[in-house]
C-alpha cells in the first residue's frame, strides 16, 4: 500500500509527532492546552486541511500517529464522548462551512471542549427523515425556529446541534429543507430525557420554542438542507484503525460463557441454536474484518449496511437465547432505576437489559427494513419505490 | 507490503480480499467457461452419455494450468497457492462448469501432496493424470468412514509395490472422467493407492445423479492393481487432506454458484414487468434479495478465510472450514431456491438454467459434509459441549 513516497511521508510524520513530543511533554502538559497545540500542530486528523488540524495527508496515515502519540501516555480526546462531532459535525462542516465557520468551530469539537449532537428525527419524521416539520423563518439576519426533535443522544452534554428545519413548506419535502447549526445554550431549548423500555435514558426530546439562529450559523444555502444531511448521514464513522474484536469478543461471548457456565440448562434444542449463532457471529466478524481491510486498502464496499443488518439479527438472537438458557435467573433484572448513561455497554448488565436494548438496535441509525431498502437500490439497483410525495408541496401532504 | 498483509497483521487475522493475480486468474477462468460452458451447453450435457466436457477439462486444467495451481513448481507445477485455487473454485461454481476441477485439482491433489507422490503429482500438475479420491463425496474429513475396499492375493509377474484390490466404493464425485483413482484400501497397514481407472478389475458404474452436472459413480474392484502411495497414518492423512481441501474449496464453489443466482434473479425482476411495473420494484422481493446479498457478503469472509487459512497452514483450520461449509452451503442453497421462486414459473421449467443451480447447491449442501454436521464439529473446537455433556 504504501509506495515509496508514501513511506517517506510516513516516516516525516513520525518524525513530527516525536518533536511534538519534544516540545510538550504529555505529563507536564494541561491536557487541553495538549490538545489544542496537537490541532494547531496539524496532528489531530492528518486527512484535514492545514489549518483546520491537519495537513491534507492520506486518512491511512492517522492510525499511526494516534498509536505514536498513545504510546507517549498523551492526553486523548475521549472520542466515545464526542463520537457526533468527529464523526457527523466534522466531516459536515468541513464540506459545506465557510472558512470561518470552520475554524470557530473545529478546534473545540476535535478537542473535546465542545459536545456536538444531531436534531433530525421527530416523532412525524423517523425513516421519513424529509417529512421534518420543524419550522424555521427567517427575520432579517436571524432565523426563528419552532419545533420538536427527538432521539438526540447527548442533547444534555451538547453546546452545539446539527439541525435541519423547514424553511420552504410550499416546495416537495425535499427541497424546503435548511440546515443550521443550533446553540445548545439558546434559552428555547428544552432538553427533556427519553426514558426507553430498557428503563434508562440514553436519549433526548429536543422542544424548540422561538430559537434563535443567526443567519451565519447556516451550513449551506437556503434549500440545500437534505444534501447537506445526506451527507452527514454518510458520514458515519469509519472505523479503519480500530482492530476486530477477538472471537467470541461481543455478545456471543457471553453467550458462550453462560453455556460453559451452566450446563443443567443445556438442551439439544438450545444447543444447536448457539452452534448456529456462535458460526454466524464468527463470520460477521470475519466479514467485519474483510470490510476494514477493504477500506484500509482504499477500496469501500458497500457491505457496511449489510454489517448494520447482520449485527441487529445476531444481536437480537442472542440476547434471547441468553434469557431462555438463565432459565430463572433470566426473570429477574438488574436495575429499572431511570439513568442516563454516559456510556452505552452491553457486556456489563444482565440478560434481561440486553434482550430489551437490542430490539433498537434494528430501529436506530436506519431501520433494518429502510437498509434493505438501500441494498435494494443502491447495491443491486432494483427499481426505486414508487413515490407518492415527490412532487407534491408538503404543505399539502396528507399526515 | 500489500495493504492486505498490513491489515491482517493489525487484527491478527489473514488478509481476506482478493489480490490482483487473483483477480486476473479469475478473469482468465471466467473468459474460459463464458465461452465453453454457457448454460445452454451445460445443460445439454447433462442429457448425453459423456456428462463430463473433457474438451474444455483440458483447456482449464493445462493450457490454462489450473490442474498444477497448488503443485509445486518441482513438479511442474504453478507453485500458487489454495487462495488462487479457491478463485478458480468460484468460477467453476459460477458456471456448474461440467470439470472434474474440484475432485482432481482439489481433493485428490490435495491427497497427493500429503501422501508426496512425485510421478502423480507431474502428472496431476502437466494435466495428464486426472485423478479422484474414492471416497464418498458425502464424507467429511471428521467423519472419514472405514475402507470399503481390501488387500487381495497377489497375482503371478505382479511388479513389487503392486497389490490386488477388491471391493466397492459408492457416491463418488469426478470419477467418470478420472484416469487414476486414489484409492483408501484395508491391510495391515491400512494404505492409499493409485489404481489406473483403465486397468482390468475396474469398473466405475455411472448412477443417475441429482446433479448431473458433476454426475456421481459407483466403483467396483475386482483384484484391480494398485501402488500404494501411503501407509498407516500417512494414508490416512492423505485422505484427510484430501477432504479438508475439498470442503474448503467446495465453499468456494457454493459462493460463487450464490453469486450467479443472485446475479440472474437480480438482472430478470429489472426488466419482468406484472401490475405495470417492474417486479423488482416490489419491496417484498427487494427485501428478500437484500438479505440475499447479504448472506452472499457473509459467506464470502467465510469463504476466504477458510482459503487463507488451508493456504497458511493455520491452526484455526478446522474452525474455518466448518465455518465456511456451513455458511456457503446455507447460502448457495437459499440463493438457487430465491432464483426459482423470483423467476415465477418459467424458474422451473427445463428450459432455464436454475435447475442447474438448485441440484448443485443441494448436493454440494450434502457435499464433503452438511452444513449441520459442520457446525456440529464446532461443539469441540469451541468448547460448547452438547447437553448432558460437561
Amino acid at each position: 500500500m504504501l509506495t515509496g513516497a508514501g513511506q517517506d511521508t510516513a516516516a516525516a510524520l513520525g518524525d513530527q509527532v516525536t518533536a511534538f513530543l519534544a516540545e510538550h511533554d504529555p505529563a507536564a502538559t494541561e491536557p487541553l492546552e495538549f490538545l489544542r497545540a496537537r490541532f494547531d500542530a496539524g496532528l489531530a486528523w492528518v486527512h484535514y486541511p492545514a489549518g483546520l488540524g491537519g495537513q491534507g495527508l492520506p486518512r491511512s496515515l492517522q492510525t499511526a500517529v494516534d498509536a505514536q502519540f498513545a504510546a507517549a501516555g498523551a492526553p486523548g480526546n475521549h472520542p466515545e464522548r464526542i463520537g457526533i462531532g468527529l464523526g457527523m459535525a466534522a466531516p459536515t462542516l468541513l464540506a459545506f462551512g465557510t472558512p470561518e465557520q470552520q475554524h470557530r468551530w473545529l478546534r473545540p469539537l476535535w478537542t473535546g471542549e465542545e459536545v456536538w449532537c444531531q436534531l433530525f428525527s421527530e416523532p412525524g419524521a423517523g425513516s421519513d427523515l424529509a417529512n421534518l416539520s420543524t419550522r424555521a423563518t427567517a427575520d432579517g439576519s436571524v432565523w426563528t425556529v419552532n419545533g420538536q426533535k427527538v432521539w438526540t443522544s447527548s442533547a444534555h452534554l451538547a453546546r452545539w446541534a446539527l439541525l435541519v428545519a423547514r424553511t420552504d413548506p410550499s416546495l416537495p419535502k425535499h427541497q424546503g429543507l435548511t440546515y443550521f447549526v443550533c446553540d445548545m445554550t439558546d434559552p428555547g431549548v428544552e432538553v427533556r430525557p427519553l426514558r426507553q423500555a430498557t428503563g434508562e435514558a440514553e436519549f433526548n426530546e429536543v422542544f424548540l420554542t422561538g430559537v434563535q439562529i443567526p443567519d451565519d450559523q447556516r451550513l449551506g444555502e437556503v434549500g440545500q438542507g437534505w444534501q447537506v444531511s445526506t451527507a452527514t448521514l454518510m458520514n458515519e464513522r469509519v472505523s479503519i484503525g480500530g482492530g476486530a474484536l477477538p472471537r467470541e469478543g461481543g455478545l456471543i461471548g457471553l453467550a458462550a460463557r453462560a453455556w460453559r457456565e451452566q450446563p443443567g440448562q443445556r438442551t439439544p434444542g438450545l444447543h444447536d441454536r448457539l452452534l448456529r449463532l456462535w458460526a454466524d457471529a464468527e463470520v460477521a466478524r470475519l466479514a467485519g474484518e474483510r470490510l476494514r481491510q477493504s477500506l484500509a486498502a482504499g477500496q469501500p464496499g458497500p457491505e457496511g449496511s449489510a454489517a448494520k443488518l447482520v449485527f441487529a439479527r445476531l444481536n437480537q438472537e442472542i440476547s434471547e437465547f441468553e434469557v431462555e438458557l438463565a432459565g430463572e435467573d433470566g426473570l429477574r433484572y438488574d436495575d429499572w432505576t431511570m439513568r442516563r448513561p454516559e456510556r452505552v455497554s452491553f457486556l456489563d448488565r444482565g440478560t434481561g437489559y440486553r434482550f430489551l436494548r437490542c430490539k433498537g438496535n434494528s430501529i436506530e441509525g436506519g431501520t433494518s427494513e429502510i437498509l434493505r431498502n438501500i441494498i435494494a437500490e443502491r447495491v443491486l439497483g432494483l427499481p426505486p419505490e414508487i413515490r407518492v410525495d415527490k412532487n407534491v408541496p408538503w404543505k399539502d401532504l396528507p399526515r | 507490503m500489500t495493504a492486505t498483509t498490513e491489515s491482517a497483521s493489525r487484527s491478527g487475522l489473514p488478509g481476506l480480499l482478493y489480490s490482483e493475480t487473483e483477480n486476473e486468474l479469475r478473469a482468465a477462468v471466467r473468459g474460459l467457461l463464458g465461452d465453453r460452458a454457457a448454460w445452454p451447453d451445460v445443460l445439454a450435457r447433462t442429457e448425453t452419455a459423456d456428462t463430463c466436457d473433457t474438451g474444455l477439462w483440458r483447456a482449464l486444467a493445462a493450457d490454462l494450468g489450473c490442474a498444477g495451481l497448488v503443485i509445486g513448481e518441482e513438479h511442474g507445477g504453478a507453485g500458487a497457492s489454495w487462495r488462487e485455487a479457491a478463485v478458480v473454485a468460484e468460477e467453476t461454481g459460477r458456471h456448474t462448469a461440467p470439470v472434474p476441477f474440484l475432485g482432481s485439482a482439489v481433493t485428490a491433489t490435495a491427497a497427493a501432496l500429503a501422501a508426496g507422490d512425485a510421478g502423480l503429482l507431474s502428472g496431476l500438475a502437466a494435466g495428464e493424470v486426472t485423478a479422484a479420491l474414492a471416497v464418498p463425496f458425502p464424507a467429511a474429513s471428521f467423519s472419514v468412514p472405514a475402507p470399503t475396499v481390501a488387500v487381495g492375493a497377489l497375482r503371478d509377474g505382479d511388479p513389487p509395490g503392486v497389490q490386488r484390490l477388491t471391493g466397492t466404493v459408492t457416491t463418488l464425485i469426478d470419477a467418470l472422467p478420472a484416469t487414476v483413482l486414489l484409492v483408501p484400501a484395508d491391510g495391515v497397514p491400512a494404505a492409499l493407492y493409485a489404481v489406473p481407472a483403465g486397468a482390468e478389475g475396474v469398473t466405475l458404474t455411472p448412477a443417475v445423479s441429482l446433479d448431473m452436472t458433476r454426475q456421481l459413480a459407483d466403483l467396483t474392484l475386482d483384484g484391480a492393481p494398485g501402488r500404494r502411495i501411503a501407509a498407516g497414518d500417512a494414508a490416512a492423512a492423505a485422505v484427510r487432506a484430501g477432504l479438508v481441501a475439498g470442503a474448503v474449496l467446495l465453499a468456494s464453489e457454493q459462493l460463487g454458484l450464490a453469486e450467479r443466482c443472485l446475479e440472474m434473479t437480480v438482472a430478470y425482476v429489472k426488466e419482468r414487468k406484472q401490475f405495470a411495473r417492474p417486479v423488482g420494484s416490489f419491496q417484498a422481493l427487494k427485501h428478500r434479495l437484500a438479505d440475499l446479498w447479504t448472506g452472499v457478503t457473509q459467506a464470502r469472509a467465510a469463504a476466504r478465510y477458510a482459503a487463507a487459512c488451508l493456504a497458511d497452514g493455520d491452526p484455526d483450520l478446522p474452525v474455518a472450514v466448518a465455518l465456511a461449509k456451513a455458511a456457503c452451503s446455507d447460502i448457495a442453497l437459499k440463493a438457487a431456491q430465491e432464483c426459482i421462486q423470483l423467476h415465477g414459473g418459467i424458474g422451473f421449467t427445463w428450459e432455464h438454467p436454475a435447475h442447474l443451480y438448485l441440484k448443485r447447491a443441494k448436493s454440494s449442501a450434502t457435499g464433503y459434509g452438511t452444513a449441520d454436521r459442520h457446525r456440529a464439529t464446532l461443539a469441540a473446537l469451541a468448547g460448547l459441549p452438547p447437553a448432558g455433556q460437561a
